[in-house]
């Protein structure tokens, strides 16, 4: 018996219904004379049915928010086209000073004491950072109320940092519980939704000072840092490690001053 | 010509993927949800005028693949499948029920062909695009992924079925 030119792509594409006639007829008069081989492709199609009846469901199933809002996001499909494409090109370019990411403060590699900080701000973040309708108890528009009422709670000079140049604006803060007293937190975001918060504390113990330092607390990375008498902390679970950094050294250069 | 209405339009369709996919729901979902958020950061990779689904589902392949390596659990599914309520509501929705076993069961490399293939009924070119590996391999993994299907069904006397199903 001749060799005829059927293999297995053959096969498999004509259980799907994609070769061309001359093909296909081809196939045909092969499986006419093989049974078993003819079984085999007629199970494939039967198969193939049946997988699209078992999962045809989910095509009629109600679309869950969740997945609607992450769909539409909170803003026009262009603009964002427009904001990504105008990032890929700062990179691809090689990014002006200020989106360079040598840091200010030397980065320590280990963080051996002070992790508290690190634990508390990710949490303060994780809690808050979610938050659709009331990520902050006063908005950005009441800035200057904001910043009276912190520091005077606080009991220091506080102040939130401008990170525009980092693409993050103010959103609002609030005022969190913490060991040593009152803590504010100050809550950013990107035009394409990525949330930072800075966790300001006063510190217990004066006349420390150390290197920026990186946690990561589950899902949220945290850059922090103590100067003297304040403890900082950078936490996101939207930046990356680098992101994080360059906004943490916004943040330290506005605040230093 | 709007994008994120057509992007709304598609869900449907990537939940259906993912939840074949996946295995269970509410990672479906999570599958999705992150696949969704990641288009829009990588929305200038996107060329306005191709084949939005085409896109997405890339998108959702590379997603899934990190998901993957980054838990560890190349085939997470045992013995112990999640529940599967509201799959199959025809007749012989224990069929199905099996079905979906079976299809879980399968490598996820080989699972990915075969669902892109049936459910979303790509061409063997799209599938090898979205996926980003060569047509041949394509078909072999078709190949071996319907192979394996046949055979788990075929081992399926109601006997055991009963059994498998409790």
């Amino acid at each position: 018996m001749s060799e005829l030119p059927v293999n297995e792509a053959d096969l498999q594409a004509y259980a799907d219904g994609r070769l061309t006639a001359e093909r296909r007829a081809l196939v045909e008069a092969w499986l006419a004379t093989r049974p078993e081989e003819a079984e085999r492709v007629a199970a494939y199609q039967r198969l193939g049915k049946e997988v699209r009846t078992a999962y045809e469901a989910m095509l009629s199933e109600p679309v869950p928010e969740r997945l609607a809002q992450a769909a539409t996001r909170r803003f026009a499909w262009r603009q964002a086209a427009a904001i990504a494409g105008w990032i890929a090109l700062g990179v691809a370019l090689g990014a002006p000073a200020g989106w360079q990411l040598r840091p200010e403060r030397p980065v320590a590699q280990a963080a051996p004491e002070g992790t508290l900080i690190a634990r508390r701000a990710a949490v303060a973040h994780a809690t808050y950072s979610p938050e659709v309708r009331h990520p902050v108890e006063v908005g950005a528009d009441d800035e200057q109320h904001l910043v009276n009422w912190l520091s005077k709670r606080l009991g220091i000079k506080v102040r939130a940092p401008k990170l525009d140049e980092a693409g993050m604006s103010l959103v609002g803060g609030r005022l969190l519980p913490g060991e040593n007293g009152p803590v504010a937190q100050f809550m950013y975001q990107s035009q394409n939704g990525k949330r930072l918060t800075l966790y300001v504390r006063t510190e217990a113990s004066h006349n420390r000072e150390t290197a920026f330092r990186y946690a990561r607390e589950n899902n949220v990375g945290v850059f922090y840092w103590i100067d003297r008498e304040v403890g900082y902390a950078c936490a996101s679970a939207d930046l990356s490690k680098d992101e994080l950094l360059r906004v943490a050294n916004l943040v330290y250069k506005q605040l230093e001053s | 010509m709007d994008e994120a209405k057509r992007l709304v339009e598609l869900i449907p369709r990537l939940r259906r993927y993912a939840r074949a996919l996946v295995g269970d729901r509410a990672g479906a979902d999570d599958l999705v949800q992150d696949t969704l958020e990641r288009a829009w950061t990588k929305l200038h990779l996107y060329r306005q005028g191709t084949d939005l689904r085409a896109w997405l589902f890339t998108v959702m392949h590379n997603v899934h693949v990190n998901r993957i390596r980054a838990t560890r659990l190349s085939d997470p599914l045992g013995d112990e499948m999640p529940e599967l309520a509201q799959l199959g509501t025809q007749p012989d929705a224990l069929v199905l029920r099996d079905l979906d076993r079976a299809v879980a069961r399968l490598p996820a490399d080989q699972r990915a062909v075969l669902l892109l293939v049936t459910l979303e009924e790509m061409s063997y070119e799209e599938v090898a695009r979205t996926l980003g590996i060569p047509i041949g391999t394509v078909m072999s993994r078709l190949s071996r992924a319907r192979e394996k299907l046949r055979a788990m069904m075929l081992g399926q006397s109601p006997a055991t079925k009963l059994k498998v199903v409790k």
